[in-house]
């Protein structure tokens, strides 16, 4: 059997009629993954054992008659920055080629809660630092429309495993794009949550006032039944928020206001993806929504401010590998040899790069005009958002400026990778959030169409997928 | 443009040890990504506050009581030590005789 074509709901009406086993499931999943691995590579891992033993457990209680739950053998990947217990979680780095997790991330205690069956996990760019997955250190990911086009990052392997039907659903985590932008580049849904929703205990550091774990599925409604099960406040992380989800959405296509931000649409953003997403927003229009044009005048400062906020945090969170307590160590003379010599050998490139940059922005003499002036940016993205919002429900716009590319066409230049970021960081910033749904195709390229919604209305993004899903 | 000794300055704070050839590719990179920031002094913030939050929350607590890791999941954390020596990290002395 193929469990490429189901969605949650078939899976669970096909376990509820016995027409497979959870187990069944299980194994199609590792067949599924076995076939297309050689041409993807979008899994660093996979955990048979664990996957098994959670089909097994669903297949009991349902011999007993008890019932299903939210992600009873539903097959899921997850994203290697996230700890599983007893797994290997390396953030695709040599320094922590070797690191097992001692414990399991708060999103997989609930994910294992709620029955789900964990495949394995899967390749994304070294540290979340990239928008491509050609920065792990254990080789990029491919698109699954097109082999020789990278799968976007640095969710990459997270966005391709469910694109090209190994898994059902998958966890990613976003910092500036890292989950939308390879939704987008493999034509499925991903999710970015309003900051503070998911709790962040267990999840490898990038930038701590940025990064939100979020779902990736084919459809709006299997990401939010993995949203539903991941969200909640977390006694281990303060930043999570004390918010229960409501379900709201928004009713009718008519009742829809959706502003559409003309910085969204200037130069650098490609014809086709333009065409693409413009068509999809007419489509809204068409099914009876309303199309305002909104303005966010302090769009032209997020990327920068998202960089420098970006770099400065990682140079923090990432000081923490040192050869001391876990992972690559070498051997020296003295201590600060053994820092030295064990970043060096076990850091990236990118990451290096990223670190020396935070490093500078926050040594004597560079705070105030670096991090703080970004922090301050921040406050006037936010305001930028907030008078948005007064007019409009949700914005909407591209994730990407560009389609999928070829490997290697952005890696010579640092900085014509981060410009790919520009439509996604602002939300990180503002701690909103995004989803990427599939809005179309510019040849065989998958194109995302970004929207954004006030705090902690998701409700809001899955309702304008659902609806997107019925006007296609 | 980023001299290489303010290249090599911030590798040392950094802690990361940088070969001859890697500081030249690092200046050019950090050079160029620097400039780019320099659009935030365009950025009029005199009258904001700098945001860290899009939901802001009061200072979240706990009681201040002692809670212990469990015993499995320290041994667990211990076995990922590179050296260990009596139930103890090892490390490289902090102050030397030099």
């Amino acid at each position: 059997m193929s469990i490429k074509e189901l969605s949650i709901k078939d899976i669970h009406k096909g376990l509820q009629e016995k027409q497979f086993s959870a187990t069944d499931i299980a194994h199609a999943a590792f067949e599924e993954i076995e076939k297309q691995e050689s041409s993807l590579h979008a899994f660093l891992g996979l955990t048979k054992e664990l996957a098994l033993q959670q089909a097994k457990e669903t297949d009991k209680r349902i011999a007993k008659g008890e019932p299903l739950l939210a992600l009873s053998g539903i097959p899921c990947s997850i994203k290697d920055a996230i700890l599983v217990k007893g797994e290997k979680c390396t953030a695709a780095s040599r320094m922590l080629e070797n690191y097992i997790a001692p414990y399991d991330a708060t999103v997989i205690q609930k994910i294992k809660e709620a029955g789900g069956m964990i495949v394995g996990k899967t390749n994304m760019d070294e540290f979340g630092m990239g928008a491509s997955t050609e920065n792990s250190a254990f080789g990029p990911t491919r698109n699954p429309h097109d082999v020789e086009r990278v799968a976007g990052g640095s969710s990459g392997g997270s966005a391709a495993s469910v694109a090209s039907g190994e898994c059902t659903v998958s966890l990613g985590e976003d910092t500036g794009g890292s989950i939308r932008q390879p939704a987008s580049f493999c034509g499925v849904v991903g999710l970015k949550p309003t900051y503070g929703r998911v709790s962040r205990r267990g999840v490898i550091a990038l930038a701590s006032s940025l990064d939100q774990v979020g779902p990736f599925g084919k459809t709006a409604e299997d990401a939010e039944i993995l949203f539903q099960a991941i969200q909640g406040k977390d006694a281990l992380d303060a930043t999570s928020l004390e918010a229960p989800y409501e379900k709201s959405g928004f009713g009718e296509a008519k009742t829809l206001r959706i502003g559409v931000p003309k910085e969204y649409f200037a130069k650098g953003l490609d014809k086709e993806v333009e065409k693409t997403v413009r068509d999809a927003i007419g489509k809204f229009e068409g099914a009876g929504a309303k199309i305002v044009e909104s303005e966010l005048p302090h769009t032209k400062y997020a990327l920068a401010a998202y960089y420098v906020i970006n770099t400065t945090e990682a140079s923090a969170n990432l000081a923490r590998y040192d050869g001391i307590r876990y992972g690559l160590s070498k051997d020296a003379e003295n201590i600060l040899e053994v820092y030295f010599n064990s970043r060096g050998a076990g850091l990236g490139n990118e990451v290096k790069r990223r670190i020396m940059l935070g490093t500078y922005a926050l040594s004597a003499g560079y705070y105030e005009a670096y991090y703080l002036k970004a922090q301050q940016v921040r406050t006037l993205l936010k305001q930028d958002f907030d008078t948005a919002f007064q007019q409009v429900d949700v914005i909407m716009g591209p994730v990407s400026p560009i389609l999928p590319f070829p490997f290697g066409e952005k890696t010579v230049n640092p900085l014509a990778m981060y410009l790919g970021d520009v439509y996604t960081v602002p939300v990180n910033l503002v701690g909103l959030p995004g989803i990427s749904l599939p809005a179309g195709k510019a040849g065989n390229l998958p194109v995302g169409l970004q929207v954004i919604a006030p705090a902690l209305r998701e409700d809001l993004l899955f309702s304008t997928g659902k609806l997107w899903e019925s006007i296609q | 443009m980023i001299s290489p000794e303010h290249v090599e300055h911030i590798a040392t704070l950094a802690r990361i040890k940088l070969r001859e050839h890697e500081i030249e590719k690092y200046q050019k990179d950090l050079s160029e990504i620097l400039e780019y920031f320099e659009v935030l002094k365009e950025a009029d913030t005199s009258s904001v506050f700098p945001m860290t939050h899009s939901v802001l929350q009061e200072s979240v607590s706990r009681e201040d009581e002692q809670r212990s890791e469990r015993p499995e999941v320290i041994e667990r954390m211990f076995a990922l030590a590179p050296a260990l020596k009596d139930g103890f990290l090892k490390v490289k002395a902090i102050f030397s005789a030099r």
